[in-house]
């Protein structure tokens, strides 16, 4: 089988899947993968089958007796188990992002631009997925999809919107150089709006219908924060697994942009010294 | 069980928009593999420019 291959001028007949002294790199189904990903992503796999188990076999929905009142969210607190830990890997992504952009702007590293860009796409998917379920867990409990008063929906929002355009502007025409520069310091911003977002509850706690700090506050216990904490760790393991896979396929893209260039400059000579 | 729809939208959305993700990115990666020589597909030690704007 050939692979057509417009505009590189790489030999068509090129056999991707021949070995070489790499790990796995001659095989293209599996070329982000390594021994490393492939035990995170058996872990992921097993530990997300045991977090299923916790969130709706083992765990009990939220009912309290309060002034001999039944109160409670009753079953829709499973999506706690969801939400929070969207939520944390967001934070946890954005602030490599952010620690990426600092080695960038210090050390000019194109390693970390890459960690930093992958890390970012990882961590909009999840702050995606933490307004996404918010509003799902929001209509039942608080009887709307979206409040535009609360101030962590607003800095949520606004964090997301950040990613996006930290990913845009790494998009933009220019030199490598400026594109690092610029992204790096969008992506520095990043960091200072999680710490908005995580402290928005307690600056502004007039202003919003979450409560404040749950776990530290010890409102849940036993099994429920046992299987949100348990939440967070799958949450951190699947985000490192994903993270090396969509680093390899970034360091991909650049040596395929950096190929192009080569081949192209490489015709152009071989044009001239032909006419 | 309550909120059963809830639960539904929630975690599905969740779980589909993580695996299609991750798939998303395999693929992309195994079609991109394909165009870029071998020696060039992973991202070992100092086998290439490590500094932003020198290569």
């Amino acid at each position: 089988m050939t692979i057509d291959t417009p505009g590189t001028g790489l030999d068509p007949t090129h056999d991707p899947t021949r070995a070489s002294g790499l790990a796995d790199p001659g095989s293209v189904s599996g070329i982000t993968r390594s021994r490393t990903t492939t035990i995170l992503g058996a872990v992921v796999l097993a530990g997300a089958g045991l977090w299923l188990f916790l969130a709706f076999g083992a765990t009990d929905p939220d009912v309290r007796i309060v002034e001999g009142n039944e109160v409670g969210q009753y079953d829709a607190i499973r999506l706690m188990y969801v939400h929070v830990p969207a939520a944390i890997t967001a934070y946890l992504a954005f602030f490599v992002t952010a620690v990426g952009s600092a080695m960038v702007l210090i050390k000019k590293s194109v390693w970390w631009d890459l960690v930093a860009g992958s890390s970012a796409e990882i961590g909009s998917v999840a702050a995606a997925l933490a307004l996404i379920t918010g509003s799902i867990w929001g209509k039942p409990i608080w009887n709307t999809w979206w409040e535009w008063g609360d101030v962590r929906l607003l800095t949520t929002l606004v964090l997301f919107m950040l990613s996006l355009g930290y990913l845009a502007v790494r998009r933009l025409e220019g030199t490598a150089e400026e594109r690092a520069k610029r992204s790096a310091i969008i992506g520095l911003l990043l960091l200072f709006n999680v710490i908005l977002v995580n402290r928005s509850v307690e600056l502004w706690a007039d202003q919003t219908i979450h409560q404040q700090s749950t776990i530290a506050d010890a409102k849940i216990e036993d099994l429920k924060a046992f299987t949100l904490y348990y939440s967070m760790l799958l949450g951190a393991v699947a985000y490192a697994w994903m993270l090396i896979h969509r680093f390899r396929l970034a360091w991909l893209e650049r040596q395929y942009d950096r190929f192009g260039i080569d081949d192209a400059i490489a015709r152009r000579h071989a044009e001239g010294a032909s006419s | 069980m309550t909120h059963v729809p809830y639960l539904i939208a929630g975690w599905g959305i969740s779980i589909a928009a993580v695996s299609l993700y991750a798939f998303s990115v395999m693929r992309r990666a195994k079609r991109l593999a394909a165009l870029v020589p071998v020696d060039r597909r992973r991202w070992m030690t100092g086998d290439d420019a490590d500094i932003i704007g020198e290569s």
